[in-house]
């Protein structure tokens, strides 16, 4: 019995080697040692599917090893290895399977592998297969990956054969989508690529769109006659699609006329020319215009001495002999107007979107409009105040903003307890403004809107004294960075969302106040006839002190949701009232639906005038105003107009 | 009245503010030289009514013809309208405070109105004349070179009306020259317009029955918008209607 | 008439007296033609003032006179400023390219010259072309036809569109405002064609007059400025005495008044914006020659709003104290503002002028509001008076 066990675990050990020798990539390799040492395109096929076959985890660092020329053969035994540095001498070697050193070898008795690029190309697809059908997902990802980045016409039926069997639903969709953009770069089926490229039309990718833009690249041609086997894009006239003068370089370019003569030219073969304060026959000091120069060079052509020039008329000559024409690189006809056509549909629909990102942009802009400005028609609506301080009540809150991240660090916290602080800080300047001065100027509009910039003047003097020159930051909170991002072209920051709810709040709030509270009733009634609501128990005074209030504190909440993507200096205010002043104008006095509508129509305008011309946002904002200063013309009293004897004229 | 002679005529005018309706089919006509007062409890129209024919507001539907040949007001601007020979009085007196009674009577005269030719004008004899029997008529000869400013109540309502005439017009719209006058006062202003109103139409908005009553012209009712009653002073004071607007019901 | 007119208007006697006296000391006591007390920097400060004193009396006509409250007005100091200051640079700039060029082998054409010169003048905003703008910038005498032209019509067009439509009041001022604004951002881009915030510089060399020194130039500009201001206070004075003057005070009081009396309001108040922009345009095209720069910086907001502060403190109204206020104002902020008055130790705190001026000028510029809306020139009223009682 004892015996029988020894025996059996005998025959085990010499069938373990055996066993495991078939499961060792060495092994495999000297299997196929031929096709390994001289590998060729014809040969290598077997082995390929060998290691396929072995599913060994060592399989894809050996290939890609292997085809950067890094697998060095032992010329003793036959045996392959990794070098730790082949310039080294001796050599460290390193097992393929395990990668573990196993000590130094004479570098002469190692072969370096170098399999030509026929079989390298083999050797990257195969990588790439044996990655796409790795068992770990986060591997077949990034080799999925990589193809985006970098593909070529290899990758193609790899990926087609790998997203057929891709388990995973999502890297499975990918993969397909893949497949289809690799179809219409590097398929040979011309009726696939073009079913390809038409299933793209209502996509609005980028990476779309990069996969069909190289279809429809062109190279500008001339030649003697139309030839009739291009793809033609289209016909250039020389003076229309291009210049001239281009037209002509293209043709000394493709050697079919005389290069011209530019002016430096000759001037310069002119200079050349100057013999005793002479060229031809012109005094030097003659040459100060451009038709003497013309007849000095003619001159010269004359006696020899410089090459003819090209006239006008040759020039002319040459180009009505030739045509010339944009031709397609791709040659097949139906692939470009596939793609002519999916392109088009697709920026038909990016223009909607971007239709509807402007739309936003200008929503948000509205928002700020609106913040900064209801507090200025209010009371400008009530008590026919311009206030010119209102700027500098939004800097006022800015700077409260500011200085309560200092005392309180968390972003979360500090914004919400500097709203209301800016508020009642904005509020009790207001108050005090009102009671100091315009109480003292009613119905001197004019003269309050001189005090008021009196005190524009100082306060933003004072805070310049107070926080200096530079720019303060007012930091967002973490939860307001970043953007709400909906496709690849809309999206929209979550600080411009937070002020337009903020906005939306402030309208709703104040809507709440003018028409549901005691407050607003008095205000309404004060507006419209302060003598009848004075004589009704209403004190006009406190009415309009409260009102003078309110404003200025909405003012100071601008300030701080401005001062969180703005920067926040003495100047904040400034920068914004022209802007408030157009809102009130142009919407109409008296009347919040009126600001809305101004501070809607003057965000967007903006926005839209900027997408005409994105390079310049300062033109923008000239072609506003004037635009502004024109509406005025045809609504003078604003969108949204009292009429009759309320409008008070 | 005539075609011929009638110089001013409303026809169904109506305007509204905010759907109110100030004026409704209002139609009222007047002679080249007739004196007619216009009452009517308030919000009656009367202002608004002036408003239309002087240019100020415009009427929603409805002609306003001026004139011999019956132009439409509705589409001129106020200062071709006032060049046209209508001339206003408002209900406060509105003179220019800061300048001389001169100065103010200068302004108003009938002379070429054109920008250029006012900066180039020079005052002649024949203005300056006309200028003192304009003050003399009004009564303030003595005050020409007061600033109008330090004139009282009663003086600067005449300098205004003295203003209008100066203009040489062929229609004055007076609103409410009576008030706030003491009763020589009054009875200075009732001369005055009757002799303006011999060479020029003359309509007088007013409140104060006695006042109309010495002016001893015809009298048009205006209520909510429209023409109630018209005739003699005696004749619409007896009136069913005139007495329960006025009296309520 | 000139006789009577200004023997009725003893004042303006007084007023030319006072500058030309003003204009002979500050001759005598010059480095240039005098005795050297007076520093050229001061001068051409002293000049650069009479240049303001007559954009404020330009403004004291819409807004005293006529009750137009511009809050723009330096828009069109800015545009005369720029209009010959295009000159000054080109000419300039033309001199330094043909000597630059002179000892090229080919004489050089018009056309290079012109290249040279477009290369010189907008490398700055990377440029090379002179723009359309620029086409009359070699003729002295076009260039000072469009001192006058281009901010005229600018004031022509704005004030049509504006009077037309009965804009008034704030909205007025608002929309004075929105205007130099626009024009102030729109040459702050560099492809407006004058240079973006570079603006034009180098305008005090006077070309041409490449042998006269600055301490001369700044007297003879100073003479100059001096005649501007004294021509333009007979011409306003003038303007505003006859039946004019009173018709334009009518407005300023009550429009609707004159309307009523048969006037066409719209076209007196255009006449006198229009005239009033062209004198202010003038007083541009006088100091930017002695400012040596100009950028479209000068013609932002702010800085028609302080012309409009100058002539509230002197007193609005009246044409001395129009230019009293922006003398006395601007030349104290600059002694302020430049550092030279002295400091206010508290002991815990030293008022630094450079810091707290602006605050004063504020906060006393809403006092003098407040308190004396007449301005400086009341108070004098008030003493000739006393005097006279």
């Amino acid at each position: 019995m004892l015996r029988f066990l020894a025996t059996f675990i005998l025959v085990l050990c010499a069938l373990g080697p055996a066993q495991a020798q078939d499961q060792n990539l060495q092994y495999i390799l000297q299997d196929h040692h031929k096709a390994v040492e001289r590998a060729s395109r014809k040969t290598i096929d077997p082995l390929l599917k060998a290691l396929a076959d072995g599913k060994l985890p060592a399989v894809p660092g050996f290939l890609d090893a292997w085809r950067n020329k890094n697998v060095w053969m032992s010329k003793e035994d036959g045996q392959f290895y990794f070098l730790a540095d082949p310039k080294a001498d001796p050599v460290e070697i390193i097992d393929i399977e395990t990668g573990e050193a196993l000590g130094t070898h004479a570098r002469k008795g190692m072969k370096q592998l170098k399999p030509n690029s026929g079989v390298r190309t083999i050797l990257a697809s195969a990588l790439v297969e044996f990655q796409l059908k790795d068992p770990d997902l986060q591997t077949r990802t990034e080799a999925v990956l990589a193809i985006e980045r970098g593909a070529d016409a290899a990758h193609l039926p790899l990926l087609q054969a790998a997203a057929e069997t891709e388990p995973n639903s999502d890297l499975k969709l990918r993969m397909s989508r893949l497949v289809r953009l690799l179809t219409i770069r590097f398929s040979k089926d011309t009726d696939a690529r073009i079913a390809t490229i038409k299933s793209f039309a209502s996509d609005t990718s980028v990476d779309v769109r990069s996969a069909l833009n190289p279809l429809l690249e062109t190279r500008t041609n001339a030649a003697p006659t139309l030839p009739d086997t291009i793809n033609l894009a289209r016909r250039l006239v020389p003076g229309q699609q291009f210049s001239t003068d281009e037209a002509y370089d293209l043709l000394v370019k493709q050697g079919l006329a005389q290069p011209r003569q530019d002016l430096a030219a000759r001037d310069a073969i002119l200079i050349e020319n100057i013999v005793d304060g002479r060229v031809g026959d012109a005094p030097v000091s003659t040459l100060s215009t451009e038709e003497a120069r013309d007849r000095a060079y003619q001159k010269l052509v004359q006696l020899g001495q410089a090459p003819a020039l090209v006239t006008r008329a040759d020039v002319r000559a040459s180009l009505d002999e030739h045509v010339f024409y944009e031709e397609y690189l791709e040659p097949d006809p139906g692939i470009t107007t596939a793609a002519l056509a999916t392109l088009d549909s697709i920026s038909n629909r990016v223009d909607l979107y971007a239709t509807i990102d402007l739309g936003l942009d200008g929503l948000s802009l509205a928002s700020i409009y609106f913040l900064a400005a209801i507090g200025l028609a209010i009371t400008f609506g009530v008590m026919g105040v311009i206030n010119m301080a209102h700027g500098e009540f939004i800097m006022i809150g800015a700077y409260t903003g500011y200085v309560v991240q200092q005392v309180i660090p968390d972003y979360t916290t500090s914004i919400i307890v500097a709203l209301p602080l800016a508020f009642i800080l904005a509020f009790a300047a207001g108050v005090a403004l009102e009671r100091s001065v315009i109480r003292h100027l009613r119905h001197r509009p004019l003269e309050t809107l001189l005090a008021t910039f009196g005190v524009s003047i100082a306060l933003q003097q004072l805070a310049k004294n107070i926080f200096g020159t530079q720019a303060r930051p007012l930091t967002a909170p973490a939860w307001l960075d970043g953007s709400w991002i909906i496709n690849d072209i809309i999206s929209i920051s979550m600080i411009r969302i937070a002020i337009f709810a903020l906005a939306l709040a402030f309208l709703g709030l104040l809507i709440f106040i003018l028409t549901k509270t005691r407050f607003g009733l008095e205000v309404r009634a004060v507006t419209q006839n302060p003598r009848m609501a004075s004589s009704m128990g209403i004190n006009p005074e406190r009415i309009n002190m409260l009102t003078f209030g309110l404003g200025s504190g909405i003012a100071g909440i601008a300030g701080v949701a401005i001062g969180l993507f703005a920067k926040v200096t003495s100047e904040l205010g400034s920068a914004y009232i022209v802007q408030s002043f157009m809102t009130v104008v142009v919407g109409g006095v008296g009347n919040i639906w009126g600001t809305l509508a101004g501070a809607g129509m003057i965000g967007s305008l903006q926005k839209f005038i900027e997408w005409l011309n994105p390079s310049n946002t300062l033109a923008a904002q000239t072609y506003m105003i004037i635009f502004i200063i024109i509406f005025i013309q045809f609504r003078p009293k604003g969108i949204i107009a009292l009429k009759g004897r309320a409008a008070g004229d | 009245m005539t075609r011929a002679e009638t110089l001013l005529e409303l026809d169904k005018v109506s305007v509204s503010f905010d759907g109110f309706k100030a004026i409704n089919e209002l139609s009222f006509a007047i002679g080249s030289a007739e004196l007619r007062a216009i009452i009517g409890p308030n919000g009656a129209g009367k202002t608004t009514m002036m408003d239309i024919i002087t240019g100020k507001t415009r009427a929603d539907s409805g002609q306003v013809k001026y004139g011999d040949h019956a132009i439409d007001l509705q589409n001129l601007s106020e200062s071709a309208i006032a060049q046209a020979g209508i001339g206003r009085k408002f209900q406060r007196p509105t003179v220019f405070e800061n300048q001389t009674v001169l100065e103010n009577l200068t302004l108003a005269l009938h002379n070429d109105r054109s920008p250029l030719k006012v900066l180039f004008n020079k005052t002649t004899e024949m203005d300056r004349r006309r200028v003192d029997t304009l003050a003399d008529e009004v009564g303030l000869t003595d005050h020409l070179h007061r600033t109008a400013g330090e004139l009282s109540h009663g003086q600067k309502q005449w300098l205004e009306i003295g203003m209008l005439l100066a203009q040489e017009p062929r229609l004055l719209l007076v609103d409410e020259p009576a008030a706030g006058m003491t009763p020589q006062e009054r009875e200075h202003t009732t001369d005055m317009l009757k002799r303006a109103a011999k060479t020029c139409a003359v309509v007088v908005v007013e409140h104060d029955m006695e006042f109309v009553r010495r002016l001893d012209c015809r009298v048009t009712v205006l209520h909510e918008g429209s023409v109630l009653a018209e005739g003699s002073i005696d004749h619409v004071i007896q009136d069913r209607q005139v007495i329960e607007v006025y009296l309520g019901r | 008439m000139e006789r009577t007119f200004l023997a009725r208007n003893p004042s303006v006697l007084v007023f030319l007296g006072a500058l030309a006296l003003f204009t002979l000391t500050v001759t005598i006591l010059s480095e240039g033609l005098g005795i050297g007390f007076l520093s050229t920097s001061f001068i051409k400060t002293l000049g650069k003032t009479l240049c303001l004193c007559l954009a404020a009396l330009a403004l004291d006509l819409v807004w005293g006179y006529c009750g137009i409250l511009s809050l723009g007005h330096f828009a069109f100091f800015g545009l005369g400023g720029y209009m010959i200051g295009m000159w000054l640079m080109y000419a300039r700039t033309e001199e330094i390219v043909v000597s630059s060029l002179a000892n090229v082998p080919l004489p050089p054409t018009s056309e290079e010259i012109r290249d040279a010169i477009g290369t010189q003048i907008f490398g700055v905003v990377g440029g090379a072309e002179l723009p359309m703008i620029w086409s009359f910038a070699d003729s002295l005498t076009i260039q000072l036809v469009l001192v006058v032209l281009v901010p005229g019509i600018l004031a022509f067009l704005f004030g049509w569109l504006a009077f037309r439509s009965r804009v008034s009041g704030v909205y007025l001022s608002i929309l004075t405002q929105a205007m130099t604004l626009a024009l102030s951002l729109y040459l702050f881009q560099n492809d407006s064609g004058l240079r973006g915030n570079n603006g034009l510089s180098g305008l005090q060399n006077l070309p041409g007059a490449e042998n006269v020194s600055q301490a001369t130039l700044s007297i003879l500009f100073l003479w100059g400025s001096a005649l501007a201001l004294g021509s333009f206070y007979i011409a306003s004075a003038w303007f505003m005495s006859g039946k004019f003057g009173s018709a334009i005070r009518a407005i300023r009081d009550d429009e609707n008044r004159l309307r009523y009396l048969g006037y066409w309001v719209e076209s007196y108040k255009l006449l006198v914006f229009v005239v009033s922009a062209i004198i202010t345009a003038i007083a541009g095209a006088l100091y930017y020659p002695q400012a040596g720069i100009i950028n479209p910086a000068e013609i932002a907001p702010i800085a028609s709003i302080y012309l409009v502060v100058w002539v509230a403190i002197g007193g609005r109204g009246r044409l001395y104290g129009a230019v009293i206020g922006a003398a006395f104002v601007s030349l104290i902020s600059s002694w302020f503002t430049g550092g030279q008055a002295p400091d206010i130790p508290l002991g815990f705190y030293t008022i630094k002028w450079v810091d707290w001026w602006l605050v004063l000028l504020g906060f006393g510029f809403v006092l003098v509001t407040l308190y004396a809306p007449k301005g400086l020139g009341g108070l004098v009223d008030q003493l000739v008076r006393r005097k006279s009682a």
